[in-house]
């Protein structure tokens, strides 16, 4: 496949370059993208800004040697899959011809169209894609910093966290609370702290069954939410219970030392306290000047290019991309979007009109799949909205083979991805 | 001098054409988030390259009004026209 598409690409690249000169590029100098940012957004369009035109010389600065994938560290947490299967090298992304700078971009200069490095070296651009993911909003939650969380993870960024609050679940006597904290909207992966409930859930019923568990929300309302509640009541009835915003479920402050989550209707002191605090775009997007107030990145629907700064581009979780949620699939579905219209910017043609796709799965058991679907495109309004009548979750009532057929398709959602973005 | 840059316009018009064909229709690249793109990968879920136009043409339709069954496929299916089902079909029947 691989090779049939690039020998594919190379004769559409033989009549491209003979016809259409690349403007403002001397003969043998490619447009330079640099891409900060190597998870599913940042690799993925590093990789297809390469298959979309060769001539573009393309690098990716990451900081990590190993990424861990976010999809699926919920089973992880609840010990049903180690942390090895979430981690990919950069391997396959350098032999692509994609220069990988291990280092972290600390400035933007948007007028000189340079990056700044950690080491202070400098990095030219032609266009910027900036794919920086999630940072934590230490403070917003009062009581909640970096050396709380080494207490209370937030394992919202997986890795080390991810294996900390497994290590305190295991940790855990029998009959012992734990409470997840989930944040009001948005923030990464919106059915994410209710798959971590259930999968929680059943390590307790399964290794702790005198423990129990207590979601504390910001919200009223969440993602698959009577899909996820259908399963509570037939999965862990007495194990989990979910406590609105309007029953007093947010948590206005936390004290670590004591593992103590305070709402405006008492104090909870919890064995296991998993917080999943307030977040925002990463750290480079309002470096760049990207990010808004709300601490998010306006961008254009058709090429991603940021609204506040010229040829930068922001996708993934750190973008306002209007209907679509921050998964991973919308992040590579909008990076492939950002990359072909990057690529036909560089070559001063007009970006076509993208239809996108998000797919995301949950896990409420091993053998328990739900998921929502949505397909979106470009409003006259310059926002990326559904299209009338598609996408939506999985059928309410639906027979339990039907949950195990989505189980399957999860698994398998992750080896395919994970394969096109990093194998 | 007319004459030679109208014959150039339009060897350009049909490269373009060209080009435009090789890259993917709007939609089809987000396939690959769950079709995979590579024979190595072990899922249930069809690869579509190569696979015969009529054939991806009538399932999506066939997804789309109910008479297939499916678990995801139906409600991404609704989100696509005849014309860009018919150019998402086009594009993965040429791939290998």
């Amino acid at each position: 496949m691989k090779a049939g598409r690039r020998d594919f690409l190379k004769l559409g690249l033989a009549a491209s370059t003979a016809l259409f000169p690349l403007p403002g590029f001397a003969q043998g100098a490619g447009p330079r993208v640099v891409v900060v940012g190597g998870g599913f957004a940042g690799a993925t369009c590093a990789r297809a800004l390469r298959q979309a035109d060769p001539r573009i010389s393309v690098t990716l600065v990451e900081a990590n040697a190993t990424f861990t994938a976010c999809p699926f560290s919920n089973a992880v947490i609840g010990g049903l899959r180690e942390l090895s299967a979430q981690q990919f090298t950069y391997d396959r992304v350098a032999a692509d011809g994609i220069v990988v700078a291990r280092t972290t971009a600390t400035a933007v200069d948007a007028q000189a169209r340079t990056v700044t490095l950690a080491d202070g070296a400098r990095l030219s651009y032609d266009r910027l894609v900036l794919a920086p993911g999630i940072d934590i909003r230490w403070g917003a939650l009062p009581g909640y910093d970096e050396a709380a969380a080494a207490q209370m993870p937030h394992a919202w960024r997986a890795g080390e966290q991810t294996l900390l609050l497994r290590r305190q679940l295991e940790a855990m006597d029998d009959g012992g609370l734990v409470v997840i904290s989930a944040p009001a909207n948005p923030f990464r992966c919106p059915p994410g702290p209710y798959e971590r409930a259930s999968l929680i859930a059943h390590y307790l019923k399964t290794k702790k069954p005198k423990s129990k568990l207590l979601v504390l929300d910001a919200k009223d309302a969440f993602s698959k939410q009577r899909l996820f509640q259908a399963a509570w009541a037939e999965l862990y009835p007495g194990v989990l219970e979910w406590v609105p915003l309007s029953k007093g479920g947010a948590v206005t402050s936390v004290d670590a030392a004591t593992r103590t989550l305070v709402t405006d209707f008492g104090r909870h002191q919890a064995k296991v306290a998993n917080v999943i605090p307030p977040q925002k775009a990463g750290h480079i997007a309002d470096a760049a000047g990207v990010a808004d107030r709300t601490g998010w990145c306006p961008i254009d629907p058709v090429t991603f290019e940021s609204k506040l700064q010229p040829r930068i581009h922001v996708i993934g979780d750190a973008a306002i991309a209007g209907a679509m949620p921050k998964s991973a699939f919308a992040a590579n579905s909008q990076a492939k979007t950002c990359a072909a219209a990057v690529a036909q910017l560089l070559t001063g043609a007009t970006p076509s009109t993208p239809k996108l796709i998000n797919t995301c799965y949950s896990l409420v058991a091993p053998d328990y799949g739900i998921s929502v679907a949505g397909v979106y495109q470009p409003s006259a309004s310059g926002q990326l909205v559904d299209v009338a009548g598609s996408g939506g979750v999985s059928p309410a009532g639906a027979p339990r083979a039907t949950r195990a057929a989505e189980a399957v398709l999860a698994e398998a959602w992750f080896r395919t991805i994970t394969d096109e973005v990093f194998g | 001098m007319g004459r030679t840059l109208a014959a150039a316009i339009g060897i350009a018009s049909i490269a373009a054409a060209a080009v435009a064909s090789a890259e993917p229709p709007a939609g089809a690249a987000s396939c690959a988030g769950c079709h995979p793109a590579s024979t190595r990968v072990t899922s249930p879920v069809p690869r579509l390259a190569g696979l015969d136009r009529a054939a991806i043409v009538r399932a999506m339709q066939d997804f789309r009004s109910g008479q297939r069954a499916a678990t995801v496929m139906d409600r991404i299916a609704k989100g696509f026209t005849d014309d860009e089902i018919q150019a998402i079909a086009a594009w993965y029947a040429t791939q290998k």
